[in-house]
């Protein structure tokens, strides 16, 4: 008889907040799973590494994680994470968050800290709605979908978060969708290594407001669809990522680049100019314990 | 502990108001600011950001005043003394992220140079119509701690115990200067750094696992801090939430934290109020007033003097908590409180309601723009003692 | 805790899967995207009125974890046991 296992997913959970908010065939704790693989995988010292979420289901990844975890307000996970990096650069900051909260009400944030490459793994779990307050449209929300503020269909034109964040300048864009848990790990893996803004969109199903009221069936039938009409095209053009409606999904990692980082421009900047005038920032240093 | 004497500008200087706060952040032992500039305000961060980097610190400008609000808060989980500055609907802005700081307990200084409004109102001129803002403009229930220099020595004094107080309650405090107060320039002497006392963070010696980010010590109000990186693994959320920071959206939580909150600013209220008494001595009226309506106030009592009245004067150092002891006790001494204040009516409301009807309030209002013509503080002094 | 012995001769590991009736909401998701098929939900419920995933197939686990990847309510997860030699 073999000797009893915990989950390995156990020790990067509060376990005493579960089970989650989460609905059944909710697609966001899978992605979950595929982070903490990533973690295991990059053997970074957990201590160090911080997530912070903004608000809604995908929000509230950061108060599940037993690291240390920021829970801010709708939109300003990245801001938040960008002056939590600047001001203890010994850390790894995740920003993990929804389709909604990043792209919407903090789309100006999202834009922003790509284009000045804040060093930052943003992960971004799109369901295509507004899922804790009831499934209403947003950026993303494909034109025909239903969404409870959109009854007779979506019509506006969606962002393609891929494109967005290539064109701001990210250092690494990849987009999976939940049925592709090992890609996941692999891009998450990456991500974390990698220094620079770096943005993962995974596409996940909201059974509850977003397939429900396109009467696309359940979590699994979503998961199914994903499985069938993903097409892998690592490197492709991120102008011909776009998402239609229930159609084919492009997924894969488009982007991997190198370039200076917020803290290395400002290092930089600070050294030419300034020469042995500038004091560089220094990380506060651990508390001793008594 | 003593300031840090790399940042310490030790000497008399001729500074504008905004650029003293600047110095006293840095001499506070800031070294993180966010900004987004506006008028008149962004002085401050100017001189920030052209001062840091001699002095280890990092300044980020942000795409907005919603970014730089919560940057600091960022920073400050991160374990840096931080600091954001703004002006007018830069503070309509920042209003959500006060109430961050206020329920996730993050000791952390906001800078208002008020400005006229609502909306745009008057970029360029003075105003102190934000000062119910400061107290009241995030939404839900809250305390924090509000403080009104009236002059540059005052920016760099205040800027220095804003800090201070907010390391020392875990609160946010917001500096309320007004343009006038932000621009003028006068002389300035920042002590040398062994003569500067700054409260350090007050970091938990407690281990991981034995240690709650929201439970105070017996006979305390404020819990401990941390950092992020030090291995407690906290979780810090804008939800109501329990000792361990968990959400818990019920009643019970949402009393026991709202209450905790409040009670570290209301039973701490006199260690934290200060207040500037002159002439109280026999004087049948008392002049309340904060920031630059003080300084003209001088003259309208000068003026009302020469007239034959006996008139005090009370400035208001802390505008939050309000010293309401203090304006009680007035209250039973003298026939009236005048009021002037660059706003419709917001500090001579609390005023009134402390005097209880005991004597009279008389607000000398002015819509800003610019300051009182001391001759209409002078008449409403004599109404007051007549 | 459910385990399968792979039956195979060449095979040096049995599949072991770990499930937490309490945790799971019954979206099946271990059951279908299993490599193996090695998964069923049962016909009974828990006490949340889910019905949560059984090893109906214990032979075909090989233990991959599949399952855990997938889980979305880290109810289950797999794992590989070395098996001893035959004596």
């Amino acid at each position: 008889m073999s000797e009893l296992r915990e989950n390995p997913v156990n020790e990067y959970l509060r376990l005493d907040r579960l089970p989650s908010i989460w609905c059944p065939g909710c697609g966001i704790g899978t992605t979950v799973n595929c982070f903490t693989r990533a973690l295991t995988e990059s053997k970074l010292d957990l201590d160090k590494v911080a997530i912070v979420s903004g608000i809604g289901c995908t929000g509230r990844v950061a108060g599940y994680m037993n690291l240390d975890s920021f829970h801010t307000t709708h939109g300003r996970a990245i801001p938040f994470a960008t002056g939590l990096k600047l001001a203890n650069p010994d850390l790894k900051v995740v920003v993990y968050s929804g389709d909604g909260d990043l792209s919407a009400i903090g789309g100006n944030h999202l834009v922003h800290a790509a284009r000045r490459n804040a060093d930052l793994l943003v992960v971004c779990v799109n369901n295509f709605t507004y899922g804790m307050t009831g499934g209403q449209v947003t950026p993303t929300t494909p034109i025909s979908a239903v969404a409870s503020t959109t009854p007779y269909g979506a019509y506006e034109e969606t962002f393609n978060l891929p494109n967005l964040m290539d064109a701001c300048g990210a250092v690494y864009v990849a987009r999976w969708t939940a049925f592709h848990v090992r890609q996941i790990a692999k891009s998450m893996g990456e991500g974390l290594k990698k220094k620079g803004f770096r943005f993962i969109e995974i596409i996940a199903p909201c059974p509850t407001l977003y397939l429900r009221r396109n009467k696309l069936g359940d979590g699994l039938d979503e998961m199914k669809y994903y499985k069938e009409k993903s097409v892998v095209k690592n490197g492709a053009d991120t102008r011909e990522v776009g998402l239609d409606y229930h159609d084919k999904i492009v997924v894969g990692k488009f982007v991997d680049r190198e370039r200076p980082t917020l803290e290395e421009a400002m290092d930089k900047r600070f050294t030419d100019v300034l020469g042995a005038k500038y004091v560089p920032y220094t990380s506060p240093g651990k508390q001793p314990l008594a | 502990m003593n300031a840090d004497p790399i940042g310490v500008l030790t000497g008399s200087h001729y500074l504008d108001g905004d650029h003293s706060c600047s110095e006293g952040a840095i001499a506070a032992g800031c070294r993180f600011s966010a900004g987004y500039p506006i008028t008149p305000s962004t002085e401050v961060v100017e001189r920030l950001a052209s001062r840091f980097p001699r002095v280890g610190g990092r300044f980020q400008q942000f795409e907005d005043e919603l970014a730089a609000s919560i940057a600091v808060l960022g920073a400050v989980w991160g374990g840096a003394k931080a600091v954001t500055v703004t002006s007018g609907p830069g503070f309509s802005l920042m209003m959500e992220h006060i109430g961050l700081a206020a329920i996730t307990e993050c000791p952390v200084v906001y800078i208002n140079v008020q400005r006229g409004g609502p909306s745009t109102g008057l970029p360029t001129q003075p105003a102190q119509g934000d000062m119910m803002q400061a107290r009241f403009g995030s939404h839900g229930d809250y305390r924090l701690i509000a403080l009104c220099p009236n002059s540059p020595q005052e920016c760099f004094d205040l800027t220095l115990r804003a800090f201070n107080l907010a390391e020392e309650y875990r609160v946010p405090v917001v500096v309320m200067l007004d343009e006038v107060v932000g621009h003028m320039t006068e002389k300035v002497v920042i002590p040398p750094a062994d003569q500067i006392e700054v409260t350090p963070r007050r970091y938990t010696s407690k281990k991981p696992g034995d240690f709650k980010l929201f439970e105070a010590a017996e006979g305390s109000l404020v819990p401990e801090m941390v950092k992020a990186g030090d291995g407690y693994r906290v979780h810090v959320t804008g939800l109501t939430h329990d000792e361990r920071g968990y959400p818990a959206m019920n009643v019970v939580a949402q009393d026991k934290m709202v209450k905790r909150q409040f009670a570290k600013i209301v039973e701490n209220a006199d260690k934290i109020i200060t207040f500037e008494e002159k002439n109280l001595l026999g004087a049948e009226a008392v002049v309340v007033s904060f920031g630059i309506t003080s300084r003209i106030a001088e003259k309208g009592m000068q003026l009302a003097r020469e007239k034959g009245a006996k008139v005090g004067s009370f400035r208001l150092i802390t505008a939050w908590p309000f010293p309401e002891k203090q304006i009680i006790e007035l209250s039973k001494k003298v026939k009236a409180f005048v009021v002037p204040e660059l706003n419709m009516g917001q500090m001579s409301l609390e005023v009134e309601r402390l005097a209880a009807g005991r004597c009279r309030t008389i607000p000398v209002l002015h819509a800003g723009g610019t300051v009182h013509n001391p001759e209409v503080i002078a008449e409403a002094i004599l109404e007051a003692v007549r | 805790m459910t385990t399968g012995t792979a039956t195979k001769k060449e095979k040096k590991f049995r599949g072991i899967v770990v499930i937490n009736h309490a945790s799971c909401k019954g979206c099946a998701f271990c059951v279908e995207f299993c490599p193996t098929k090695a998964l069923a939900l049962e016909k009974g419920f828990n006490a949340k009125g889910y019905h949560p995933p059984y090893l109906a197939t214990p032979e075909l686990c090989n233990g991959c974890d599949m399952c855990g990847l997938f889980c979305p309510d880290f109810a289950i997860f797999g794992y590989r046991e070395k098996l001893e030699q035959a004596a």
